[in-house]
């Protein structure tokens, strides 16, 4: 199905601006080729005969009585992008066709609607209740929707006669290079019928392979695809409300009952859910996304309901319901293969599990970034023997713990390390060490180990390092480092226990 | 004959207080280890404050009666985000030097003392976890006598240890069934070698029995509290209450 909103610079305007709406004729003026013209009018505007092209100063001398708004692209996009978000509740395959238009992909969705005619009247319907000037069609093919939608509004098209619905078309409707366009006018072909009538060799050698291209593809022969905005889910669930619904007490079981759904056709393809999203269509338009990801493959009811109500309560800015929810959608945007497990009697992996799902929830709630678990890295820079990762993620690495020490040593890497390293002044006489401006006495010290740089990694700092241990006479211990530089630099490293 | 059986019996307690239960375990230091009778309770909260300036002899403290009540099972560690800044951040490798495994350890910076003690909660309840160790910094308003009590409950509940790691606070009322006070201790001097990292540690509250004051270590190869050396090497004479070790 294709929609094209033939008036939208002007129907944004009007929306923001009601009482200029019948008031004075509106026009969208921008500047092409160092002139300003018009690339839109409104109704009124229309019916005084001004046209989308023409030049300001011509229009003006025509109709003394006119309101000129600058044209704006960016708020005309984003515009669209609101009603392909509308539109999402439809079809998950939404895809946009600036500047002025949408395709909606409803194979296997429109019976859900009560067949393609009523579907189509009531996302016309809607629509123009909203003051949106919109023209729709539905049919096979890209190109051919595309032209049908411009051409003949409201026209449903079956599977394999696009042909003919598309031939008395004028030839403006494939939209080719005006180029084009006119040199077909010139040859007396007018209509799409009538240029598809003649040899195909006569096309391809005049106009070139391309235009023949877009020609078959209107008529119904081979088409490309339309890219969607947003991946369509492998597996979703949604839930359409009469009245719209305002209260979490409604929106939790209504959650719940999705995912109960939801995970029965998961089952049944023995998969589960590494990220769900909710999302919310607010009566006026406005959708609410909502995603939980989880460490591995879900697909329990309890655990669904769960993570999401974590996520609703911890939500930083709170789900505002407006006037309400119409449609509440459950999808699994990423699934895994999960094999069914028995319920194990290892304690063991009872335990896993339930970390597991703790680490989902905090991560939920507080972010993935927070919750970390520790793998080692092979380098024998101090900062970089350790890597901090999403406890959610898996991480596979070869690497594995190293002892520094030898057995019976005291350890010789510190428990917390400053990032960055705190400068710090040496005394000698008698020796001490000010860090944060305080004076340590240092009664015992150890060193020095060499650690030097990695200077195949170019973005480290390339200087060498002299590591000692010491301890004041509090018995706190130092891990301080000397940089070999010109002159030497003092640097507190960390602290040990 | 009552008083025969009474004290048949009490000797029978004192005997039966010190081999290690499933919810007592000893540190390893014998003292501390009586005053506890038996050891450290699981399922419970212990208090472990620093001395000032002493913020990383606590940190490691904490750290050995976690490796000590975990007993090879994963530790969560919830962490304040500013701490990391105002005393370092966590370093897995000095952990493990230590002798806290990092690779059993899940980490969670938390951003606000809510979050913390909202987070400890739902780690309490999660059985399969061997301990859980809260870092808080100052003494919060929000870290009250009603917090404490709902940690001890939530401890109790699936008997999952937990320790409250207080940085840069004075010790003050809680719930808790023991409450330390820790700073570092000199090594002695004249040692050629390092020794094991020393603490000068006070029980300042213990629900179980007497408090006292001891200078003890760690040893990094046993992964338990132990007494400390004079000098390396030197031989050290056992005390006469002192069971003889296993060498």
């Amino acid at each position: 199905m294709a929609l094209w909103f033939q008036r939208l610079p002007t129907d944004r305007l009007k929306r923001h601006k009601p009482q200029t709406s019948g008031s004075l004729p509106l026009v969208v003026a921008e500047k092409v080729q160092n002139a300003l013209c018009l690339s839109a009018v409104d109704q009124a505007a229309a019916q005084l005969g001004l046209y989308v092209g023409q030049p300001l100063a011509n229009a003006r001398a025509m109709v003394l009585e006119l309101e000129v708004a600058v044209a704006d692209l960016l708020a005309d996009a984003s515009l669209l992008e609101q009603l392909a978000d509308w539109c999402d509740r439809f079809t998950p395959v939404v895809a946009l066709d600036p500047p002025d238009g949408l395709f909606l992909d409803i194979t296997g969705a429109a019976h859900l609607f009560g067949g393609e005619k009523k579907l189509l009247g009531r996302i016309c319907g809607t629509l123009r209740t909203g003051n949106f000037a919109v023209q729709a069609a539905i049919a096979g093919t890209v190109q051919a929707v595309h032209a049908l939608a411009r051409h003949r509004d409201g026209c449903i098209v079956e599977e394999g006669k696009e042909a003919q619905a598309v031939s008395p078309l004028p030839i403006e409707a494939l939209q080719l290079d005006p180029v084009i366009t006119h040199a077909f006018r010139r040859a007396g072909l007018k209509t799409i019928g009538q240029a598809a009538g003649r040899k195909r060799s006569e096309i391809v050698s005049r106009f070139g392979a391309d235009t023949l291209a877009v020609m078959d593809e209107a008529l119904g022969q081979g088409g490309r695809p339309i890219s969607p905005r947003r991946l369509p889910p492998d597996y979703w669930q949604a839930e359409n409300f009469a009245e719209p619904v305002l209260t979490l007490d409604v929106i939790q079981p209504t959650l719940q009952a999705l995912a109960a759904s939801l995970c029965t056709v998961m089952e049944q393809n023995g998969v589960g859910a590494r990220r769900l999203e909710a999302s919310f269509f607010r009566s006026d338009g406005a959708i609410r996304r909502i995603a939980v990801e989880t460490g591995g493959p879900v697909r329990a009811v309890p655990v669904i309901g769960r993570l999401f109500q974590e996520r609703l309560t911890s939500l930083a800015d709170p789900l505002d319901p407006g006037f309400g929810f119409d449609l509440i959608r459950l999808a699994a945007l990423r699934v895994e293969r999960m094999e069914t497990r028995t319920s194990s009697f290892d304690t063991a992996v009872q335990a896993q599990d339930e970390i597991d799902f703790l680490v989902d929830r905090l991560a939920v709630r507080f972010g993935r970034g927070r919750v970390m678990r520790f793998y080692p890295q092979d380098s024998h820079v101090p900062e970089n023997t350790w890597l901090a990762t999403p406890a959610q993620n898996a991480h596979e690495t070869a690497a594995s713990w190293q002892t520094v020490r030898a057995h019976g040593e005291a350890p010789r890497r510190p428990l917390r390390l400053f990032a960055p390293p705190e400068s710090i002044e040496i005394r000698h006489m008698p020796l001490g060490l000010q860090w944060r401006k305080a004076w340590h006495a240092i009664t015992q010290w150890e060193g020095p180990e060499r650690i030097a740089m990695e200077w195949w990694r170019q973005e480290t700092s390339q200087v060498a390092r002299d590591y000692y241990r010491a301890e004041d006479e509090m018995g706190r211990r130092y891990w301080l480092y000397c940089e070999l530089s010109v002159p030497p630099k003092w640097f507190l490293h960390g602290v040990f226990a | 004959m009552l008083s025969k059986k009474v004290s048949l019996l009490r000797d029978g307690l004192a005997k039966s207080a010190l081999p290690e239960t499933a919810n007592y375990v000893r540190l390893g230091y014998d003292p501390v280890d009586q005053a506890l009778k038996g050891g450290l309770r699981r399922g419970a909260l212990h208090e472990v404050f620093a001395s000032a300036g002493h913020e990383t002899a606590a940190t490691s403290f904490a750290a050995g009666l976690v490796a000590r009540l975990a007993k090879g099972k994963q530790v969560f560690w919830i962490s304040q985000e500013f701490a990391s800044r105002e005393y370092g951040v966590f370093c897995p490798p000095g952990f493990f030097e230590f002798g806290l495994d990092p690779s059993r350890l899940v980490f969670l910076s938390a951003a606000r003392l809510q979050d913390t003690l909202r987070a400890a909660g739902d780690a309490l309840a999660c059985a399969g976890l061997g301990a859980v160790i809260i870092e808080v910094m100052g003494n919060p308003k929000a870290l009250d006598l009603t917090a404490s009590r709902r940690l001890v409950l939530a401890s109790a509940r699936n008997s999952v240890p937990s320790i409250l790691l207080r940085l840069g606070a004075a010790p003050q009322a809680s719930a808790a069934e023991t409450r330390w006070l820790v700073k570092a201790a000199p090594s002695a001097p004249e040692i050629d070698d390092w020794g094991q990292p020393m603490f000068d540690v006070s029980l300042i509250r213990n629900r179980q029995g007497r408090t006292g004051q001891w200078v003890f270590s760690w040893s990094c190869d046993d992964g338990r509290f132990e007494e400390a050396k004079a000098a390396f090497g030197a031989v050290v004479s056992t005390p006469a209450n002192r069971q003889a070790e296993a060498a």
